[in-house]
């Protein structure tokens, strides 16, 4: 009797193994590499309407962010300034400059400037600036160096493993409330710093929700 | 097998390099693979609305009505026990008797808290212009900024409500910060120049004996 299946047939099942296993692979490290706000969100940088640089105006001049940001400490929403607050400066300071057409006619006509917004929690999410400021959190965990960026880009993913990563962890990233607004401090590698830091998270009675029912309220 | 393993490697190059790798930057808004209820119709702070014809959904004071509180109290306006005895003060709010004449002092108490939350507010929204020490030498005075000094003697002899108005209301060149500072902070700001100003034209003559043989006079 003939031979039913030819040859090549023999090996045909250790290849579709082989074929499954590479496929599934790929195609899980592909989703864990890019189905995450690691991805997605991570360096979302728009164009602005306004070139407005933080590097220049909180990094050289210096400018606190409350300047602009104001109500930051005070609310759960940090505002994004209005062009009043650039007319102040920008009445004097390079007045005719066209890149600034724009603060201009929204100062005299009172529209509110186009900016492109960049963090946006979802909206099932409860999140609350002044309570993190207050309490020794800085910007720049979230937010990383805005002031040395250009263009502002997403530095963090801001996805629920990152909040609830320092919400275990808050003496890793306390640090003293005036340096909140100075995101060049660097915390010291100290074993009295971490003690310092444990200390303020009991002093300040610190105790960030990890319950579902904190942040989706 | 070779096809299969062709196609796959093209399949694996193929995809990172249209993706990209984690981080890069990126103009288009970030993909949401699962949207879920990430983005619900809710008022929002700063947002976009469609329902006004001005598309903002902060909307502006109507013409002739009276605010019952604004954002600088809003977690007392909501209190049960809320009285808005701030209301109707001038002297508080706009550094003015009723009949216009600009207060001489302060309407509050000084106290240590209150001179520090004045240094604090000073040290965001004045030394960009002012400088640390009142004097004019801002970071913006080489960019155009011509912020006055506080050390001369129409300033030191100037009413308490009449700083406080410049501060409100701005002058000359200078725009005003109401709609950033709550009349408190302002007050407090006052104290501060205040005590910039004596900082810079203290007399020996001010300090007690002891206090003078400690500096070596
Ligand atoms: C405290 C003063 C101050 C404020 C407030 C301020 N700016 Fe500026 N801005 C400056 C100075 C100083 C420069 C630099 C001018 C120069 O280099 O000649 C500048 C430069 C700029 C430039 C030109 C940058 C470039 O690279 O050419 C833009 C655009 C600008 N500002 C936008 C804004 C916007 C938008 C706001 C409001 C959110 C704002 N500024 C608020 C002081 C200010
Ligand atoms: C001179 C005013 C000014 C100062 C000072 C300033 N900002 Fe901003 N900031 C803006 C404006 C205007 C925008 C909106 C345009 C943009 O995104 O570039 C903005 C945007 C941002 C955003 C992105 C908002 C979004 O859409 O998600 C962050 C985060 C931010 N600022 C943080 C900071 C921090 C942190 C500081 C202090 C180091 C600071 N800013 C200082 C004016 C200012
Ligand atoms: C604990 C993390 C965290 C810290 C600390 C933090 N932010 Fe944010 N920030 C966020 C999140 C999350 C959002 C998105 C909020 C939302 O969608 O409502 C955001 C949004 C913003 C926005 C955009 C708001 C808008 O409507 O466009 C600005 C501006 C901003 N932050 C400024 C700041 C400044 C300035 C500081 C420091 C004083 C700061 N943030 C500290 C997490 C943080
Ligand atoms: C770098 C540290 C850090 C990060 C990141 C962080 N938090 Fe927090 N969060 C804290 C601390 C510390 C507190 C506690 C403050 C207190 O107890 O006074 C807190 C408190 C809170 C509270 C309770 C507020 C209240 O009114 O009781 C909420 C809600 C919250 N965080 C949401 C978030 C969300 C949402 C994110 C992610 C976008 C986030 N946090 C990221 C440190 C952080
Ligand atoms: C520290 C604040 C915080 C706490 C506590 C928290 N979450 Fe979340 N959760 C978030 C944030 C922020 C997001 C949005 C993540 C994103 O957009 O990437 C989220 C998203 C989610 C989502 C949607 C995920 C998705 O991608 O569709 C679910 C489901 C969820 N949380 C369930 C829970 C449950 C269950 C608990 C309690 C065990 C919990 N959360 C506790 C902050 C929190
Ligand atoms: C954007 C820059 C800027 C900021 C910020 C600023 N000022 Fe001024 N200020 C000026 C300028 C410019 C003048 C000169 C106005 C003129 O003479 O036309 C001035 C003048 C003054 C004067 C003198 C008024 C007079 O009668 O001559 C006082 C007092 C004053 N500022 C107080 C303050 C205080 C207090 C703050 C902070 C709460 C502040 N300024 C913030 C730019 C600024």
């Amino acid at each position: 009797m003939a031979n039913i299946f030819p040859r090549w047939v023999n090996t045909l099942p250790i290849k579709i193994i082989i074929g499954i296993i590479l496929v599934k692979t790929a195609i899980v490290l592909g989703v864990t590499y890019y189905f995450t706000p690691k991805f997605t969100r991570v360096g979302y940088a728009p164009t602005q309407p306004v070139a407005f640089s933080h590097a220049l105006h909180s990094g050289q001049l210096e400018i606190d962010c409350r300047y602009c940001h104001t109500f930051v400490d005070r609310s759960e929403h940090s505002n994004v300034p209005g062009s009043n607050v650039c007319m102040s400066c920008h009445s004097m300071v390079r007045k005719d400059d066209p890149q600034l057409a724009l603060i201009r006619d929204s100062y005299e006509s009172g529209d509110p400037v186009p900016w492109v917004r960049i963090h946006k929690t979802p909206d099932y999410v409860y999140f609350n600036h002044s309570v993190h400021v207050n309490r020794g959190i800085s910007c720049v965990e979230c937010h990383g160096r805005i002031d040395q960026m250009e263009v502002v880009e997403h530095a963090m993913p801001l996805s629920m493993g990152f909040c609830l990563e320092c919400h275990r962890n808050p003496e890793e990233y306390i640090r003293p409330v005036e340096e909140v607004y100075n995101l060049d401090w660097e915390r010291p590698e100290t074993e009295e710093y971490k003690e310092v830091a444990t200390g303020f998270v009991h002093d300040w009675k610190i105790n960030p929700p990890q319950s579902c029912s904190g942040c989706h309220r | 097998m070779r096809t299969f393993l062709i196609i796959y490697v093209f399949i694996v190059v193929a995809t990172v390099s249209i993706l990209g790798f984690r981080g890069s930057t990126s103009k288009k808004p970030p993909l949401e693979i699962f949207p879920d209820m990430d983005r619900q119709a809710r008022y929002k702070p700063q947002a976009e609305n469609q329902f006004f014809a001005d598309g903002r959904n902060d909307r502006p004071i109507p013409i002739n009505s009276v605010a019952r509180g604004n954002y600088h109290n809003q977690i007392e306006v909501f209190a049960e026990d809320f009285s808005d005895s701030y209301l109707g003060d001038t002297t508080y709010n706009i550094g003015k008797s009723s009949d216009g004449e600009f207060v001489q002092k302060i309407p509050i108490k000084a106290s240590n808290e209150l001179m520090q939350l004045g240094h604090l507010k000073y040290d965001i929204f004045c030394t960009t212009c002012h400088g640390a020490a009142g004097d004019g030498n801002g970071v913006v005075k080489q960019y155009g900024v011509l912020a006055a000094t506080y050390h001369d003697d129409r300033l030191r002899d100037a009413e308490d409500g009449y700083l406080y108005d410049v501060i409100s209301n701005g002058k000359g060149l200078m725009y005003g910060l109401k709609d950033r500072m709550s009349p408190k902070e302002r007050w407090a700001v006052v104290l501060y120049m205040r005590a910039l100003q004596t900082s810079q034209n203290a007399q020996a003559s001010d300090l007690s004996a002891a206090q003078r043989l400690d500096l070596g006079f």
